[in-house]
């Protein structure tokens, strides 16, 4: 066999093994999505069978009605669930975008002294565990009557946030060459229109991703909230998941069913961000 | 257009001094080129006068008027960058009007002035693209279009050709001067390729450690340096120089080799100096540029070490006093390594420079 067929055949196999490797980690990575959907389709005894059961035997949506059909009739308060769910992501994470691009732009662009410590320090904030700041927060909170509200909540997530989004729009300000902002001044802008007129455009992609990240680490999140929240007024839908815990019974069904609301807000929001991800806008802006 | 005015300009970084209180009278309709090597303050300089970096202390004037602590947008002057700086996420017609649209005019004053920049640039057909799609040559069109269209007072240029191709940069260069031509604008061109500098500018300033070294017409710098630093920069390839004594009436540039002082110097004797000649001015015989036999001719047999053909010239490399000199000749034939030439070096347009401090000991 020459030469240049045994590459040519090494090459392919390396390809389709690589094609089966992706495969398996996506199977692996899906696979918890897939059987939460699953689940929340079948009923309990199918859930627990032992040898898992792959395929079901019958799906129903009765969880999804059961969550809807109001308290006392095996539902849950979700759509209050959802709202301060709601309320609280999207406030955080509009807070968090604000102050991250202040704080982004503000390393990214200018000097000031002590600049290294600062970054390092804000750094530094996300190493703590957000479980280990619970009891100080409760203590904190309960002192000044921020528990169960979602002012609490937002605080403690703007909080949570607001270091990592520093640091990833201050990557993208960096990325956008500061020729741009002093040519638009040139062109008659002032530093603020410079600002939106060029530099927010491009560093877009920075923006949506970090602004992704706040809104489902908000979404999401369980300890704090779990810590902080008390009644159905504040709970969000990751502590409304133990409405579905009794003293001696689980509703797994439920909870999936619960799960698969929380995840589809998340799911549309990432899918409506992800078109403004674009990395590359920046080409062309400079030589080469 | 205007003219602009530099006074006592300075510029600290913290402890670093680097612009260090520079005067400079640019004339309306001029173009002046501000040349020198990395660090000399020549950017630094160009920023100050944009109002992208504050002054120190001294004065910009454009015009009549007093510019030192107005922004950018307020000193009507227009800029084209090193990297262009085209804004990727507009196309070419929109990078170009952008000035206007900040200035609230209106879209058809706007398109006007857009499309007689591009008539002018003779880039039409690419006003609906993005930079991204342009090439090296047409993104440096682009922004010399965005410049145009501001019709500003002062337009500067902060290398504006470095980033193209050797070919390119040629044909760019004509294109500026055909521009500056047609505008008649008062130009400040900051570049570190002397080439540049002697095609494009009616003066050029040479800058050094922050200071300007001397002002003058491609003619005056390069006939007549003011400073060792000058003679070096300006010319391609530089100045021979040689360290050298004054000793009775000669230069004595090592124990075996001593050549005339040149005429038209002041230079006493005992003193330290360094002779600089062209390699222009050393030449085999029957192969120089300038007309032969002057008096100031002192011819010499030297050994060619190295020969560069480049077609219509050749240079040659010689040792002579203890160091290497580069010789041009025209007409040329094939040297062979070795070969030993009859060279004639002509005295009479070499320069003299204080060894201390590097000024020029000519007189005329």
């Amino acid at each position: 066999m020459d030469a240049n067929k045994t590459a040519r055949l090494k090459r392919r196999a390396t390809n389709w093994a690589l094609n089966i490797a992706l495969f398996i980690a996506m199977a692996i990575i899906c696979l918890p999505g897939l059987w939460i959907v699953l689940n929340s389709l079948r009923p309990t005894v199918e859930i627990m069978a032992k040898p898992p059961v792959w395929i079901p035997n019958q799906l129903s949506f009765d969880a999804y009605r059961d969550m809807f059909s109001g308290i006392g009739q095996g539902g849950i308060p979700v759509l209050q669930y959802f709202r301060n769910s709601m309320i609280i992501a999207v406030t955080s994470t509009v807070i968090s975008l604000a102050i991250g691009m202040s704080g982004g732009y503000a390393f990214a662009r200018y000097r000031f002294r002590f600049k290294g410590g600062w970054f390092l320090g804000l750094m530094l904030t996300r190493a703590v565990p957000g479980i280990a700041l619970s009891l100080p927060l409760f203590f904190l909170y309960a002192r000044v009557g921020l528990i169960d509200t979602h002012a609490g909540m937002i605080l403690a997530y703007t909080a949570l946030n607001v270091p990592f989004t520093i640091w990833l729009i201050d990557g993208f300000f960096r990325q956008v060459p500061k020729d741009l902002a002093e040519a638009a001044q040139i062109d008659g802008c002032t530093r603020w229109q410079a600002f939106w007129q060029v530099e927010f455009p491009l560093a877009r992609p920075g923006i949506a991703s970090a602004g992704i990240f706040a809104f489902l680490t908000s979404w999401n999140e369980f300890a704090l909230a779990s810590q902080l929240t008390r009644s159905t007024s504040s709970k969000t839908l990751p502590v409304g998941l133990l409405d579905y815990t009794a003293e001696f019974t689980i509703d797994w069904r439920g909870m999936c069913a619960l799960a698969v609301v929380m995840i589809i807000p998340a799911l549309l929001l990432t899918y409506a961000v992800q078109k403004h991800l674009v990395s590359g806008l920046t080409s062309g802006a400079i030589k080469g | 257009m205007a003219t602009l005015s530099l006074s006592r300009l300075d510029k600290n970084y913290g402890s670093f001094h680097a612009v260090k209180g520079i005067d400079l009278d640019v004339a309306d309709g001029e173009f002046v080129a501000l040349v020198g090597p990395s660090g000399c303050g020549k950017s630094t300089t160009l920023r100050m006068i944009a109002g992208l970096e504050d002054i120190t202390s001294g004065d910009i004037r454009i015009g009549d008027r007093v510019v030192n602590d107005l922004p950018p947008r307020d000193r009507n002057i227009s800029m084209v960058f090193q990297s262009y700086a085209l804004y990727p996420h507009m196309t070419v017609g929109e990078n170009m009007g952008f000035t206007l649209k900040i200035a609230g005019r209106g879209k058809a004053e706007i398109a006007e002035a857009v499309a007689k920049a591009a008539r002018v640039l003779e880039i039409e057909a690419l006003l609906d693209r993005r930079p991204a799609q342009l090439s090296g040559g047409q993104r440096q069109r682009v922004a010399m279009g965005r410049a145009i269209v501001r019709d500003p007072d002062v337009f500067l240029f902060d290398e504006p050709l470095s980033n193209l191709d050797a070919k390119l940069r040629g044909q760019m260069r004509t294109e500026i001067k055909e521009l500056h031509a047609r505008l008649e604008s008062t130009i400040v061109y900051v570049t570190h390729d002397q080439v540049e500098a002697m095609t494009l500018a009616d003066r050029i300033v040479i800058m050094k450690d922050g200071r300007i070294e001397q002002v003058g017409s491609p003619d005056e710098v390069f006939n007549r340096p003011a400073t060792q630093f000058v003679a070096g920069f300006i010319g391609s390839p530089p100045m021979n120089m040689a360290d050298a004594r004054v000793v009775g009436g000669n230069l004595r540039l090592s124990d075996e080799a001593e050549l005339p002082l040149p005429p038209g110097v002041a230079a006493q004797d005992g003193q330290n100096v360094v002779l600089g000649l062209r390699p222009d001015d050393i030449y085999p015989q029957g192969h120089g540029i300038h007309t032969e036999g002057g008096d100031a001719v002192e011819p010499r047999d030297l050994t060619v070490k190295l020969s560069e053909p480049l077609g219509n010239e050749t240079l040659l490399f010689v040792d002579f006093g203890g160091k290497g000199w580069t010789a041009r000749m025209l007409n040329p034939r094939i040297v062979k390594r070795g070969e030993v030439l009859g060279f004639h070096m002509d005295l009479s347009r070499a320069h003299l420079f204080d060894a201390e401090t590097g000024r020029s000991l000519r007189t005329e």
